[in-house]
């Protein structure tokens, strides 16, 4: 494994290099991230696509520290930057130390699927939020309990004097996830880090909370993570995507280059299996042949070989492709990166 | 919040009714009566009742009544008047007999109480943030154990390992030369000597029991989304942890507490006829030996009511603690 | 995550076994599971011991429980020995020697290392009736000797055999625990079913009725009802009644399960297709829906066995339950009710012991049971 040790750019913000992540189960162990490297720059928002099981939530929970007990952090690099001219080597950090607690909330905030189970049922929405202002803000009730209006009135909660004392129960699922943004963001992190945060919504309430992650963005100037299984809330809301594949990102680049001229014969195959505006009607949407497989074998060479359409025998089976680089900051993890025959989408 | 514990409230209401009617009716159950009995014991003493000196105490005591209009005339001495009637067996008013047996019933019990909670919360913690750590094994042979052992065994066992081992008077609750000294330092630390059987008997039981309740509802919690939440705020493991997942999982604790009770007065009862205790325990025995109705149906009665009414209390600490609840 | 979640079906995953798994029958996966679970495996080889011992008591004992030795009161343990001197000799026990101390006037027993009584298998001794029918002197062991007896347990107040009397004793207490289960059974299927199956205004009731019942400390409760029963009533009828009196307060915990799986099980769709099928509702309950919470049920039921044990073991030990002649581990322990005694004689506690591990082994089975319940989960 060749670590990238190269300083990190000015305009960067977080940074992952060659990162991997091991779950040690009774019927073996699961490489659910497999050398994932991505970077998000300041006030950036990148979209991480891919199926169940991809590793792009394990990923996340890598950058948080916040790994169940089983995972094994086997390697790799991940920096940050808090602020600017300070950086931070999160995957050297003790787990659960105070540093990493004071990244985690203080610097990195984050929301998860379910808005019904994410928030404590036990405790009001102001009492939570007001918890993690006093925590990294160091501020006392009075303050915090200000700081929390102020926040619940941002994510366009109504009435957010009387909602700091309302209790999970009692909002519905899109009101909850606003409550759930509104407490990651409760002290200005530098990094939002979105865990399928509308797909537990329904699709309206999923539009609602997207606009409403914008124009979130676009007024405080946090970079997102956005983790979403779905192409079309990527094309919504992300600068730049990367599409991953069993533990591994297949390809990243900006969200034009991804959907216009897909490098990787998996995202090609994604995108075909949307259907689009303005297509034409007769065709029949295209699916992925196979499933994925079976974590604990994965495929030798390029995982994606058994149901890619392009699959070179004797070379996607054996070997694992590098990374091609092409203009615009896209890459690709494919032998025939650049090389696919042309293709309507 | 109101509505909900006037529901509960009321729900008690007709518990309490089929509670004492269930008293009354259980000493009613026996064939003969206090008469009877009474005239059986004058046997043995070499004294006989004749037919006629029966039927007459029978007619004085209302043993004739139909059992409804005995039933009311019990209950509404009890309630309005507070007079439970009258031990034929002591001769005395059965309200000056039970009462401070009573007291101490209900003492020892909440002791125990406190105990098992001071040890079961922190210990089903401990184990559930180790799991298959060396002591949530341990915890675990104990919580077999205590399930295993009935009451009056281990009463039995540490009476005469108190005995033996350790030359202690045990059994009562104060060594005979204290009984009648007025209180000083010494009787106390004879009282505690002697109390700590009794607790000890009555917490093992419980707390095995609600070891495994709490190790069960934090492996729960813990997997919740909610306990993610909190890490990815910054809070330390401890703060997570108490601030969190015990606070729900705490909540079928609180549940619980009312059954508890029945719980630790039917262990309380036979501790105290084995270790010999001045409660409840040995004074109901002798009378539902000798069918002393009113003695032991107040008794049963009495009981009955705490657990009624603890669990009516473990409903309203259940609201107060769980807005689910409060608010539904 | 869903690779997290990803969990292979058997543990031991031979490929050919793999595919056994899919096409056992649910009975077999069952037992896979609880096979898994080693304590629950030696628990129930204990109790399937135990209860062959029990019923066999007659023979395997060496005397009969109401045998009385005047010359052999509380009588300690006999350790059995292999080696006399050093010298391989079979298994034996030693010869007692009684003395009397001179000063207190206590009888005090003493191992006479020179006289060695060895056990003899199928030994004639007091004559019984084998299963209560075939009458008969064979006992499965003894030893051979006038005055000396093997008691391996010690004795008691009478000179009684204490392993004997704990032998036959299983007979009353296991009974009692499985028939008192199989009452409740009755009740709590019943009224389980009722209440879980129509649910409304019936449910509300019976869900009040076991509330009543709960509320009442069980203890004093089973006091009253036993203290009831006359003193002169047959042993064998109280012994009935009180296990109806155990079970009368012991069905509320398998109604609440029965009721809890019927309202599952009420809205799992293959039942809805049998009544649009048009099956009827006996047919949908008994066909349908029990066959599909029967291993919860027998889980339940080990669960309450040792609740029902306890409970006769507390009411006989307060005389209020059984009471001689009739032999219960609860009648028993009514011996060791003083402090004197137990120091005297702390191998009166040994039908505690019993119950112990009883009352263990049924937890163990049960909790071994319940996992296995559901094959297809965690």
């Amino acid at each position: 494994m060749s670590v990238n040790t190269t300083p990190m750019p000015p305009e960067r913000l977080l940074q992952l290099d060659d990162v991997h992540v091991h779950f040690s189960m009774r019927e073996g162990l699961v490489r659910a991230v497999n050398g994932v490297s991505y970077h998000v720059d300041r006030g950036e928002v990148l979209g991480i696509v891919g199926e169940s099981g991809s590793g792009k939530s394990v990923t996340a929970r890598a950058i948080m520290r916040l790994l169940s007990k089983n995972a094994i952090e086997a390697g790799g690099r991940i920096r940050f930057r808090p602020e600017p001219g300070k950086e931070v080597e999160i995957s050297s950090l003790p787990r659960d130390g105070r540093q990493v607690r004071e990244l985690r909330g203080g610097h990195i905030g984050m929301i998860f699927q379910e808005p019904m189970t994410a928030l404590s049922p036990v405790h009001s929405i102001g009492t939570q939020i007001m918890r993690t202002v006093m925590l990294h803000r160091r501020v006392g009730k009075e303050a915090a309990r200000a700081r929390a209006i102020e926040l619940l009135e941002r994510v366009q909660l109504p009435k957010p004097t009387e909602m700091i004392e309302r209790y999970p129960h009692q909002l519905s699922g899109g009101m909850r996830q606003r409550a759930m943004i509104a407490l990651a963001l409760s002290c200005d992190p530098a990094l939002l880090i979105a865990d399928e945060p509308t797909t537990a919504l329904d699709v309206t309430t999923e539009a609602q909370i997207l606009e409403l992650l914008k124009s979130l963005q676009a007024e405080m100037g946090m970079a997102i993570v956005f983790i979403t299984h779905n192409f079309g809330v990527v094309a919504d809301i992300a600068d730049r995507v990367a599409v991953m594949y069993l533990g591994r990102i297949a390809e990243t680049g900006s969200v034009d280059d991804i959907f216009y001229q897909p490098k990787h014969p998996y995202t090609r195959a994604l995108l075909q299996s949307i259907p689009r505006l303005g297509q034409a009607p007769v065709r029949r949407l295209k699916t992925i042949p196979g499933m994925v497989p079976d974590p604990f074998n994965a495929p030798a060479g390029c995982a994606f070989h058994p149901r890619c359409a392009y699959a070179v025998p004797g070379r996607c089976d054996t070997l694992v492709p590098e990374v091609s680089l092409f203009p615009g900051d896209q890459s690709a993890r494919c032998h025939l990166a650049g090389e696919l025959p042309e293709e309507a989408l | 919040m109101v509505g909900y514990i006037t529901k509960r409230a009321l729900w008690a209401i007709p518990t309490l009714v089929f509670v004492s009617f269930i008293s009354f009716v259980i000493i009613q159950l026996p064939p003969g009566d206090y008469i009877t009995a009474y005239a059986a014991q004058l046997r043995h003493g070499g004294e006989y009742l004749t037919e006629a000196q029966e039927a007459a105490m029978r007619q004085q005591y209302g043993l004739n009544d139909p059992i409804l209009v005995q039933y009311w005339r019990w209950i509404s001495n009890i309630l309005f008047r507070g007079d439970f009637g009258h031990s034929l067996e002591w001769n005395a008013p059965v309200s000056s007999l039970i009462w401070e047996r009573l007291g101490l019933t209900l003492a020892i019990s909440t002791l125990s109480m406190v105990f098992t909670w001071i040890i079961a919360i922190p210990v089903g913690v401990y184990a559930a943030t180790r799991q298959y750590s060396l002591f949530d094994y341990l915890f675990t042979v104990f919580g077999f154990l205590g399930k295993g052992i009935p009451d009056f065994l281990l009463a039995l066992i540490l009476m005469w390992l108190g005995f033996t081992w350790l030359n202690m008077d045990v059994g009562g609750l104060l060594s005979p030369r204290y009984e009648s000294a007025p209180w000083t330092f010494d009787k106390v630390l004879n009282l505690l000597s002697h109390l700590w059987i009794p607790v000890v008997v009555l917490a093992t039981g419980g707390a095995a029991g609600l070891i495994r309740v709490m190790r069960a509802n934090m492996l729960d919690e813990m997997g919740k989304p909610y306990v993610e939440t909190a890490y990815a705020q910054g809070l330390s493991e401890r703060q997570v942890v108490w601030g969190y997942p015990v606070r729900v999982a705490l909540n079928p604790f609180i549940s619980t507490v009312g059954w508890a009770l029945p719980a630790l007065f039917s262990g309380d009862v036979i501790t105290a006829v084995v270790l010999n205790l001045p409660t409840t325990g040995p004074l109901l025995l002798q009378a539902l030996k000798m069918q002393d109705m009113y003695l032991a149906g107040s008794f049963i009665l009495i009981l009955s009511v705490f657990t009624v009414v603890g669990t009516l209390v473990s409903d309203v600490l259940l609201a107060w603690s769980d807005p689910r609840i409060r608010y539904a | 995550m869903a690779i997290e979640t990803l969990e292979a079906p058997a543990t031991e995953a031979a490929p050919g076994r793999e595919e056994q798994l899919y096409t056992a029958k649910p009975w077999t996966l069952i037992w896979w599971r609880f096979r898994q679970h080693r304590l629950a495996v030696a628990s129930l080889v204990f109790l399937v011991l135990l209860c062959v011992a029990a019923i066999f008591a007659d023979f395997i004992s060496p005397y009969t429980p109401s045998s009385i030795d005047r010359l052999n009161t509380f009588s300690p343990p006999r350790a059995v020995h292999l080696f006399h001197e050093g010298a391989f000799k079979g298994p034996f026990v030693y010869a007692l020697k009684r003395t009397r101390d001179p000063e207190t006037a206590r009888v005090t027993y003493e191992a006479d290392r020179e006289e060695i009584l060895p056990i003899r298998l199928f030994v004639h001794g007091e004559p019984y009736r084998f299963l209560g029918l075939v009458p008969t002197d064979l006992h499965l062991f003894g030893v051979d000797h006038r005055r000396q007896r093997i008691n391996l347990l010690g004795t008691d107040s009478l000179g009684r055999d204490l392993f004997t009397r704990l032998l036959y004793g299983a007979r009353v207490t296991l009974s009692a625990g499985l028939v008192g289960v199989a009452f409740s059974f009755v009740i709590g299927l019943a009224l389980g079913a009722v209440s879980g199956y129509y649910g409304g205004w019936l449910d509300a009731g019976i869900q009040r009725l076991m509330e009543f019942i709960r509320s009442i400390p069980t203890i004093p409760l089973w006091m009253g009802l036993a203290a009831a029963l006359p003193i002169a009533w047959d042993p064998l009828f109280v012994y009935v009644l009180i296990t109806i009196i155990l079970s009368l307060i012991g069905w509320t915990h398998l109604a609440r399960v029965v009721r809890g799986r019927f309202f599952s099980l009420k809205t799992e769709d293959y039942v809805l297709a049998a009544r649009l099928a048009g099956a009827s509702e006996y047919r949908v309950i008994t066909k349908h829906m029990l066959p599909a919470m029967t291993s919860y049920i027998i889980a339940a039921m080990t669960l309450a066995v040792p609740e029902m044990i306890l409970g006769e073991t507390a009411l006989s030990f307060l005389g209020l339950g059984l009471r001689p002649p009739v032999v219960s581990w609860g009648v028993l322990l009514q011996e060791a009710q003083n402090l004197r005694t137990i120091s005297l004689a702390p191998w009166l506690l040994a039908p505690g012991a019993a119950v112990v591990l009883v009352v263990l082994s049924f937890n163990f089975m049960g909790d071994g049971l319940r996992d296995a319940a559901d094959p297809y989960g965690r």
